[in-house]
């Protein structure tokens, strides 16, 4: 960071534990709520806002949900489309039963279908982690892209196969549809972006989010201190399903206005995992900075497509370094048991070098866990 | 009750009332299971030496496929373009070596994979820029590879085997036997199984990991290019194959990521399922199953042996 905290001195727990503990996060915070909430309404361009602002704020949204579950919690997860996709179909069944109804309200209840089906696709992460866990979120991608599109139902039997969003509206305004406008759009995705980082925020730095970590970290540690991991995985996977859920339906109803089951494949998946690692695994401001990055930088203004239709092919280039960079950051200070050098020191028998290795994360979850207990 | 016979009962039913219809689907699937195990088998060989998830494999397999159909279109004649294939896919390794895992020594497992997914992205866009993005045939002639097909008549019916197939599972088989001799019997074989089993110890007794590594990318390319040449010839060589290596994943989770005969197995095990669920039991959730089972057999492998077939006992300690 470019300022210090030094002098901002913290005499309790509770300011310690605050959202933005540091004066100047908070004025930086308020300065980016304020550019996002007035600045832009006021000067952005319709092609500004729908092309780049409201896809960057979708695709921020399931970067986090994303962020949550392999950043925090470590489970690896190729499934995020797959999910994305049930909160687009699941908001459109509803909107379709419920034509009356406040579609913000529509968007938030289809994440937790969403959060459901996340919960049983979890369920085999209690057993299998890794690269085999990949394979049990791939499962669920290419089963759910599937069932997107061989079950007519999901698409109220459209002889196109494709969800076309009607026009919908929340507090009296129209949000949804042709009809809407880009400035009501983007300001309702901002505010469901908004409120649900809030949520992340407070989520991560609480008890959940630390029993996260544990399990991150190593998760027969945690068991052993008390983390329960049927709850603490399953509970992961639910609130990064609930995420994409919502981001799905956000990017059918108020970005794209239709879809089909092709919208929602395994490439989006990759792109949205690209995102949380470039933006750095285990932290909400570089989903968004990954979001941005992925999204915003190979924008081409010209772009004959600007809907966002295009498929968006990952640079090979130049990106590794970068989050490369911006992990050994985030290494210096979370040394990492599963690293290569650990594993071939506990096989060596080196138990000492390991034991070390291993009691740096623990002890660190440890004391912050006392911490709070004190509290 | 008429779903649990539909489930249970009609499938074996239907494979009874048709022998011959049967062996052919098992034989369809066993040439596909062939093709998965060959690809499984490129990402084991990285996997065990370098702990690198090479997600690049597919498009490995492409780019090699599409470099011998290149090198043919502009006039190199056939055996010849297979030897400057084998030498491209050398520098391929080589400079993956040097440009990709040097740098990203010791990071996280999900680092490397990551990397090995740009890669990915790096060779469709250059195999692209270089060959263009259209469908190519095998030049399965030129290189003295049987075509046609021929009918065995049996069990009431008759069973068509087409020549490239049986081609290719002897190719395989042949791979196969050329790896374990070379793992089992040269110096370089055993300097690579001292690598797979721990890093640290081959470094401390003076072996090359980078030099290592180079190898097993190369040995991979070798493995790319024959599965292209195979997949190629049954159907063309485009990009979409290289989506076939998600399908590798199942294969490899089933056999067991470090070990080569589960890799075979795997693949064998999947390429069957795949198509037999396919046949018999997709039309009752119509059709089009073939696109995840592969991942559900694995799923439900994986819940009663985690570590795969013939994965090395995972054992954790605080």
């Amino acid at each position: 960071m470019i300022y210090r905290e030094a002098g901002q001195f913290k005499t309790s727990y509770a300011q310690d534990q605050a959202l933005f503990p540091i004066r100047q996060d908070r004025y930086g915070m308020a300065a980016i709520l304020a550019t996002a909430f007035v600045l832009v309404p006021l000067f952005g361009s319709a092609f500004f806002l729908n092309t780049i602002m409201i896809p960057f704020l979708v695709l921020a949204l399931a970067t986090i949900g994303l962020n949550l579950l392999t950043g925090y919690a470590g489970q690896l997860s190729l499934g995020t489309g797959g999910f994305m996709g049930v909160g687009a179909y699941a908001c459109y069944k509803l909107t379709t039963f419920f034509p009356e109804a406040n579609i913000l309200l529509l968007i938030l209840t289809s994440g937790l279908f969403s959060a459901a089906l996340g919960v049983l696709f979890g369920l085999p992460s209690l057993r299998i982690k890794g690269f085999y866990l990949v394979v049990a979120t791939l499962a669920s991608q290419f089963f759910l892209e599937w069932c997107f599109n061989r079950i007519p139902w999901l698409y109220n039997h459209n002889a196109s196969g494709a969800i076309e969003v009607p026009a919908r509206s929340a507090f009296g305004v129209v949000l949804t549809g042709p009809s809407a406008t880009p400035l009501a759009r983007y300001l309702a995705v901002l505010a469901v972006v908004t409120l649900l980082t809030l949520v992340a925020s407070n989520l991560v730095r609480g008890r959940i989010g630390r029993s996260w970590m544990m399990v991150r970290d190593m998760d027969i540690a945690a068991e052993l201190m008390g983390v329960r991991l049927l709850r603490t995985k399953l509970l992961a996977f639910a609130v990064a399903s609930f995420y994409a859920g919502v981001a799905g339906a956000l990017m059918v109803f108020l970005w794209l206005g239709a879809a089909e089951a092709s919208s929602f494949t395994i490439n989006v998946s990759f792109q949205i995992l690209f995102m949380a690692i470039i933006g750095g695994l285990g932290s909400l401001v570089g989903s968004f900075m990954g979001a941005a990055f992925i999204w915003i930088l190979p924008m081409d203004p010209a772009d004959p497509d600007p809907r966002g239709t295009r498929r968006l092919r990952p640079l090979a280039r130049g990106r590794h370094g970068r989050a490369d960079q911006l992990h050994a950051d985030r290494r210096s200070d979370h040394p990492d048991p599963h690293s290569r050098a650990a594993r071939h020191g506990a096989a060596l028998a080196d138990r000492q070098a390991t034991d070390a290795n291993l009691a740096v994360p623990l002890l660190g979850q440890g004391t912050a866990i006392v911490g709070e207990a004190h509290a | 009750m008429d779903l649990l016979h539909a489930v249970l009962v009609d499938p074996f039913v239907q494979m009874a009332s048709l022998p011959d219809f049967f062996v052919q689907v098992l034989w369809e699937g066993l040439v596909s299971g062939i093709l998965y195990a060959l690809i499984a088998l490129g990402f084991v060989l990285i996997f065990k030496a370098s702990g690198v998830f090479n997600f690049a494999q597919g498009i490995m397999v492409v780019f090699a496929a599409l470099s011998l159909v290149g090198l043919h279109a502009i006039g190199v004649p056939a055996y010849l373009a297979l030897a400057l294939c084998i030498l491209v896919m050398l520098a391929l390794a080589v400079a993956v070596e040097r440009l990709v895992l040097r740098p990203l020594v010791n990071q996280p497992d999900i680092i490397l994979f990551m990397a090995t997914i740009g890669l990915t992205y790096f060779l469709i866009g250059l195999g692209e820029l270089i060959f263009g993005g259209e469908p190519k045939v095998m030049i399965t002639e030129e290189l003295g590879l049987p075509t046609g097909s021929f009918e065995w008549e049996t069990l009431g019916g008759r069973v068509i085997f087409q020549a490239i197939d049986i081609a290719a599972a002897v190719i395989a088989a042949a791979m196969v036997a050329g790896l374990a001799l070379f793992f089992q019997k040269t110096r370089i074989g055993r300097a690579l199984r001292a690598v797979a089993d721990d890093h640290q110890a081959a470094l401390s007794v003076g072996i090359s990991l980078q030099q290592i590594w180079a190898i097993v990318w190369f040995a991979a390319g070798i493995v790319a290019l024959a599965t292209g040449i195979m997949w190629g010839a049954r159907s063309d060589v485009s990009f979409a194959l290289q989506i076939i290596a998600l399908k590798a994943l199942p294969v490899l989770v089933l056999g067991g990521l470090t070990s080569v005969p589960g890799a075979i197995v795997g693949g064998l095990i999947i390429g069957i399922g795949e198509k037999l669920g396919e046949i018999y039991w997709g039309p009752l959730l119509g059709g089009g199953i073939e696109s995840w089972l592969a991942y559900v057999i694995a799923l439900g492998f994986l819940l009663f042996r985690p570590q795969g077939l013939f994965g090395e006992r995972i054992i954790e300690r605080v």
